[in-house]
């Protein structure tokens, strides 16, 4: 239970930061990347920042035999780089660009909310659906 | 450059990088969102998915918490319309789901820990959401 505790605590964190930086707010996204229009660097910053202190922490984090609630770090360990995660990046590029919505800020939303997020999260959920409705008897 | 906001920005991503650290230092976990919600989806293939549950609990929670708090929080524009909304949802399920990660799991906690996987995902991901709203706003002249 104490498990399931922390990792609402960091939601919730993860959530209030969404909010705060503004990342939850599609307007603001869309700026960002609107490179040739009028471009607000502000995501630059929140990116800089969240890097800056995860990069810090897990340098101390990673020299611990395991993380304090379990018995180990489940850390991903692919490295390659195929057409696979390229693929699905770029779709998922398309897909942030067209909406400003990336899957975080889409659930921020929805806790702030705006049906429209809602929307956004269910056609979501059945992308990911379709992903392993078509992947997954191939690489299981 | 006149809506630049850079210390809610600063503020903001710190609040992430350190819910990240955190997730890592007590639970062992990747803060990867798009991860955690399809893991946490129906049908269940492997591992626990209480946690998961909680974390995208929390995700709702923390800006429900904010609105309470001051109604003036936060300003979320939504001007896409919904069926465009929509085929985007669609793109971003299906795309993390084949690239195994967003802007969390691939831009923040891979970038973080220094993963050229990672990298090559954020630059892809980045450079085509630049090109979309390229062509969206000053080809098809969609905004402005």
């Amino acid at each position: 239970m104490i498990k399931n505790l922390s990792s609402l605590f960091c939601g919730i964190l993860f959530g209030l930061g969404l909010v705060i930086s503004q990342m939850v707010n599609p307007v603001k996204v869309l700026a960002f990347l609107d490179i040739a229009g009028h471009w607000d660097p502000s995501l630059a910053l929140v990116m800089a920042s969240a890097l800056t202190t995860l990069g810090l922490a897990y340098r101390l984090i990673i020299r611990r035999p395991s993380p304090i609630l379990e018995q180990s770090f489940h850390l991903p360990d692919a490295t390659r780089i195929d057409a696979r995660l390229l693929t699905g990046s770029a779709l998922f590029g398309l897909g942030w660009g067209l909406s400003g919505f990336c899957p975080g800020a889409a659930i921020a939303a929805i806790g702030y909310g705006r049906t429209e997020a809602l929307l956004f999260t269910l056609a979501m959920c059945v992308g990911i659906w379709l992903f392993r409705l078509i992947h997954r008897p191939a690489h299981s | 450059m006149e809506n630049f906001t850079p210390y809610s920005a600063l503020a903001g991503g710190a609040l992430i990088g350190l819910s990240a650290a955190l997730l890592l230092l007590l639970n062992g976990r990747i803060a990867g969102i798009s991860g955690i919600i399809g893991r946490a989806l129906p049908p269940h293939q492997r591992g626990d998915v209480g946690w998961r549950l909680f974390f995208l609990a929390g995700l709702l929670f923390g800006p429900l918490i904010l609105r309470l708090a001051d109604g003036n929080a936060a300003n979320i524009g939504i001007d896409t319309p919904w069926p465009i909304l929509i085929i985007a949802g669609l793109l971003v399920g299906y795309g993390t789901g084949l690239g195994n990660g967003c802007t969390s799991g691939h831009g923040v906690c891979g970038l973080a820990r220094l993963s050229p996987r990672s990298t090559a995902a954020t630059v892809v991901f980045m450079a085509v959401a630049g090109i979309t709203v390229y062509i969206v706003r000053h080809w098809l002249g969609a905004e402005d």
